[in-house]
């Protein structure tokens, strides 16, 4: 790991005035994804500002009857959280699904959204990644491609996020909530929040320099049965393949989000739409633009089985 | 190299004050400056558990964790649960169970085991399964371990059933 100055902000407008102030500062909260890189030296930066001591570790209602939750809630916390798990039950699955609980018990909310792609080539220096470094290629296209995306990809990129419980907030409709360092906030609808890789994969997000996540929140709770389904190459511990987050209401409507498949969550509000026809439906309208390579070809009809294995969960 | 920063913590029940480099992670700090080699650094990315160590009441990976991070914590190691008397059914079991081979992977398991009961109760093999996820064992010694932490589990819950 290449050395860096460190230190620890106090609040978040300390934290962003310390962002603004060196250039190449990183925020580091749980560390579990940022520290692996910075071994790797995929992540080099001069200075970290450790955010842990700000306070945005509380789960507390809104007024509009949702819930908000602080960036530095752990993954461990926001599952067991008695709320979470009533009225939002698709999200605490999600969670469980993911990593370790030991990683769990460090990872935070807005670092689980902003965990890069494991990619073994985004992870290897010696191969080109246009998402490490900028123009250097794909190794992936024509790589190894089983994990990769199916939707969304680009001539650029083909990766997917590794997130399970940004899915299940795509599927909730969560708000990304920010501050920067002139003191402005702002909201970010969650299907907003990442980017498609373009020609840009190295940006995943919207976030600009500097920004810090100060919060997640969740709507009004909109009942149904929440299903969150993986599927991996082993019964815990693995990324997905393909996942699904359903919220499913007794009127056969619902949410829909997929991972595993895209840079960012999928979902599509017109496939929703197909609900009451059933999965096939549904699957046949999120896999309309679907370009698979021949090693994630498989990724079609397990979306769809997965799909319909969520929905005839859902009806009981 | 960045300046050392001043560190105090808690480790073991002992309180530490030291200066580290911003660099160097918690599992390096509790082996190269406290010399307590129990916690074994394996994949050093969060993936194998050897690093796992108490961090204020839960199990993390030191190997993720900044020592500058742990300021103010309470760390305990597998050498702390160990003097303590609190892993010495854990002990038991494992050696009768022969439930370790090389035994690298077993500080981790241990300090995992032991944060799995303190919730209390017996867990399910699956449980049981599910908490151990995160640990590598590459001598495959996956159902001795099973067996080891679910006899802990029934001989502490028979033993607070008695009067």
């Amino acid at each position: 790991m290449k050395s860096f100055t460190y230190e620890r902000a106090a609040s978040p407008a300390e934290a962003v005035a310390a962002a603004a102030r060196v250039p190449d500062a990183k925020f580091i909260a749980g560390g579990t994804n940022l520290l692996d890189l910075m071994k790797l030296e995929i992540e080099t930066p001069g200075h970290l500002i450790d955010v842990n001591g700000l306070g945005l570790d509380k789960i507390e209602p809104t007024n509009e009857g949702g819930l908000r939750i602080g960036a530095l809630v752990r993954n461990t916390d926001l599952a067991a959280d008695a709320r979470v798990r009533r009225d939002y039950g698709v999200l605490s699955r999600a969670l469980l699904a993911g990593a370790s609980g030991q990683l769990r018990n460090k990872a935070t909310t807005a670092g689980n959204l902003l965990q890069r792609t494991r990619c073994p080539y985004f992870y290897d220096t010696n191969m080109p990644c246009n998402k490490r470094q900028p123009g250097s290629g794909c190794a992936a296209i024509g790589g190894f491609s089983r994990q990769h995306a199916v939707l969304g990809a680009s001539e650029a990129c083909i990766a997917v996020h590794p997130s399970d419980m940004a899915v299940a907030m795509r599927a909730l409709d969560a708000t990304v909530e920010t501050v920067k360092a002139n003191g402005t906030t702002r909201s970010i609808a969650i299907a907003d929040f990442h980017r498609l890789p373009g020609d840009t994969p190295d940006k995943e997000t919207v976030l600009d320099a500097g920004e810090l996540i100060t919060a997640v929140t969740l709507p009004k709770p909109i009942g149904g049965t929440h299903i969150y389904r993986k599927v991996r190459d082993r019964a815990s511990y693995a990324f997905a393949l393909v996942s699904v987050a359903a919220i499913v209401q007794r009127d056969g409507t619902g949410n829909v989000a997929l991972g595993g498949v895209a840079h960012k969550p999928w979902r599509m509000e017109a496939a929703e739409a197909q609900m009451p026809r059933g999965a096939t439906a549904v699957a046949e309208r999120l896999l309309a633009d679907a370009k698979p390579t021949s090693d994630n070809a498989f990724k079609l009809p397990l979306v769809r089985r997965t799909l319909a294995g969520a929905l005839a969960e859902a009806k009981g | 190299m960045s300046a050392p920063v001043p560190l105090a913590l808690t480790v073991n029940g002992v309180e530490v004050a030291r200066a580290v480099a911003p660099r160097t992670t918690l599992a390096d700090f509790l082996r190269l400056d406290l010399e307590l080699t129990g916690t074994h650094t394996g994949c050093e990315m969060g993936a194998c558990g050897a690093c796992l160590v108490m961090m204020d009441g839960v199990p993390v990976h030191s190997c993720l964790v900044l020592a500058v991070q742990a300021e103010g914590a309470v760390i305990e190691t597998v050498e702390g649960l160990s003097e303590r008397g609190a892993i010495a059914e854990l002990q038991q079991a494992f050696h009768q169970r022969n439930a370790l081979q090389c035994g690298f992977c077993t500080p981790g398991v241990l300090v995992n085991a032991h944060a799995l009961l303190e919730h209390g109760g017996v867990p399910t093999r699956e449980d049981i399964r599910d908490a151990l996820s995160g640990n590598y064992c590459r001598c495959t010694g996956y159902e001795a371990i099973v067996d080891a932490i679910e006899t802990t589990a029934r001989l502490r819950a028979g033993a607070e059933g008695q009067p």
